[in-house]
């Protein structure tokens, strides 16, 4: 029934096939990029659009289209793992402070506070310092500081479920807490998490786009679309191309996980507050 | 009331002192000091810099002295800006970003509120599709996106306003589009959601079969309802963008907190580091209360809650 109703929405099938699609790019890249995304001077230097070059090329002669294909798996990458290791962590943080409450409630919450209050530059800078930055200084980055919203909305679901009938009568009949919460109680609550972790994802991505268009986040070779971003924010005047294709992609991105959360909303959580879509 | 908040200041205060020092220790974690330079100094001069500067006791004992400074008020001097306070560098910073930030929220909530009022009331036309266009744009562009679009067109085609820097009047208007753009999609997204619940709900089919006009119902009973949810959103909103934002601040050159705070970690300038953290915390446990506070002024059932 979920199935039939989600292939009727009509943003869902849009935003399905744009991720699609950008998934195979990503995956494919070296079978559907003309070059390798580090090899120099295989056109023109800062040439606009061209034949051959749909996208043009940059100050080293680099393929910004080959480029871009390279920085979505980046891009993508990033949002996907640090969007599931918040949804691990927060889910088992929140899980054990909201059902058994109490004295757990107290410490694992205001450890989340604490999280919660750092800013989050702070902690971005400071695992990009300690791991360097590469892959995994900007996941722990990211996942570190995200992990606890997702902490909060477990707990507060949590807190409501153990309260249902369903979780009593588990009780009744003898079953452990770890059975009721990963058993009974996490799989009800799938819905509103694949909804905040559909919406996690693009956050994410955006997050570390904006780490690297700062320079904080990941280095050159790396080219991530913000890290694309950035090399072309310094000759935005004279080669706009250069910004605004990255720019562009992850917009489309952005846009598809957008349609795609709120579709997913609509079906799988439609009681949820967190603000109803277009057209609704 | 009073009760409330004096409740509210003592929680703060230990907030405060949990980042403060989880900021201290983290900070120290990451490799690399204030006084690193290419070239090596001699050790001797080296042990001179710490001992002036007491980084050469032990680290909680940095800890404590630093947390008695500042419960003193005194938040030290720079470690890169020799001798300037970091109190002083701060309140310069702070204006800036503080203006952009007033100046975007005020716009941000105005403008999302019209939308958000806009697109309930004329559902389904091309209002309200126009005004989500805009609202969904808003969320999924990013901000650097945005500022450049707005730099190439009013700078460097149409010439009309300047592209960075902080000068005058002139200099704020890019900003400041720039930074309201997201909490305006967001606000009005969230205002058009709960009106359109609250339009369908008894209490306005009554205000209706009252015979009251369009008007008195949407504004005197439907809106002030609508208000509490985009209240919450205000908090985190008002405080982001009063700390400044990093990517604006750098995009258009803005000498703000938000630039302030990413070049003092990056030199490990720690007195300034922390101070900014301090200040950062303190804007956003003031917004907060100040949500609260109009809380319990819009819906004075929440106000009995608060107290307990």
């Amino acid at each position: 029934m979920l199935n039939s109703k989600l292939l009727k929405n009509k943003r869902f099938i849009f935003s399905i096939l744009i991720l699609g699609i950008l998934c195979i790019f990503a995956i494919g890249a070296p079978f559907f990029a003309p070059f390798d995304y580090d090899a120099v001077s295989v056109g023109p230097n800062l040439s606009p659009p061209i034949k051959g070059f749909i996208m043009g090329t940059d100050v080293l002669g680099r393929d910004l289209y080959s480029r871009i294909l390279y920085g979505a798996r980046l891009s993508l990458a990033v949002g996907f793992c640090t969007a599931i290791f918040a949804l691990v962590m927060g889910t088992v943080t929140g899980a054990i402070a909201g059902y058994y409450g109490g004295k757990w409630d107290k410490i694992l919450m205001s450890i989340v506070d604490i999280f919660y209050i750092l800013p989050m530059l702070l902690l971005a800078i400071l695992f990009t310092l300690l791991f360097g930055r590469g892959f995994l200084g900007i996941f722990l980055a990211i996942g570190a500081t995200t992990w606890v919203t997702q902490a909060r909305l477990v707990r507060a679901l949590v807190m409501q479920a153990r309260e249902q009938p369903y979780v009593e009568a588990g009780r009744a009949i003898g079953l452990t807490h770890t059975k009721i919460i990963f058993k009974h109680i996490l799989p009800n609550l799938m819905g509103p998490m694949i909804v905040s972790l559909t919406f996690q994802i693009p956050n994410n991505i955006l997050t570390e786009s904006f780490l690297s268009f700062v320079g904080l986040g990941l280095q050159p070779p790396y080219s991530s679309w913000g890290t694309l971003a950035n090399e072309g924010f310094r000759g935005i005047q004279s080669y706009p191309h250069l910004m605004l294709f990255p720019g562009l992609a992850l917009f489309i991105t952005m846009l598809a996980f957008h349609f795609l959360g709120d579709a997913l909303r609509d079906v799988l959580d439609p009681k949820s507050s967190l603000g109803s879509s277009i057209g609704s | 009331m009073i009760q409330f908040i004096l409740k509210r200041l003592i929680q703060s205060l230990v907030t405060l002192t949990f980042l403060a020092t989880a900021t201290f220790f983290l900070l120290r974690l990451a490799p690399g000091g204030p006084f690193d330079e290419e070239k090596v100094w001699p050790a001797e001069i080296q042990a001179n810099i710490n001992a002036k500067y007491g980084l050469d006791k032990p680290l909680y004992k940095q800890f404590f002295s630093w947390a008695n400074d500042a419960a003193h008020g005194d938040l030290r001097e720079s470690f890169h800006y020799i001798g300037t306070p970091v109190s002083e560098i701060i309140s310069d910073a702070v204006k800036p970003s503080l203006q952009l930030g007033a100046l975007a929220l005020l716009i941000s909530l105005s403008l999302g509120l019209s939308l958000g009022v806009l697109s309930a009331w004329k559902r389904g036309t091309i209002w309200d599709f126009s005004s989500m266009f805009i609202a969904i744009a808003g969320i999924t562009l990013p901000s650097y996106l945005i500022a450049t679009l707005l730099v190439l067109l009013f700078s460097n085609y149409w010439n009309l306003l300047p592209p960075a820097l902080w000068e005058d009047k002139a200099s704020m208007v890019l900003p400041v589009i720039t930074l309201s753009m997201r909490p305006l999609a967001i606000i009005a997204r969230m205002t058009r959601t709960t009106l359109l619940e609250i339009l369908h709900s008894d209490y306005i089919r009554t205000a209706y079969s009252k015979g009251l006009s369009d008007s008195t119902v949407l504004f005197k009973h439907a809106l002030k309802n609508a208000l509490i949810p985009v209240i919450t959103l205000l908090g985190p909103i008002a405080a982001s963008l009063i700390t400044g934002s990093y990517v604006v601040e750098t995009v258009f050159q803005i000498p703000g907190l938000g630039q302030y705070f990413i070049t003092s970690v990056v030199n490990r300038d720690y007195p300034l580091v922390m101070g900014m953290t301090l200040m950062f915390g303190i804007i956003l446990i003031i917004c907060n209360l100040l949500v609260d506070l109009a809380y319990s002024w819009i819906d004075p059932r929440i106000k009995s809650e608060a107290k307990n």
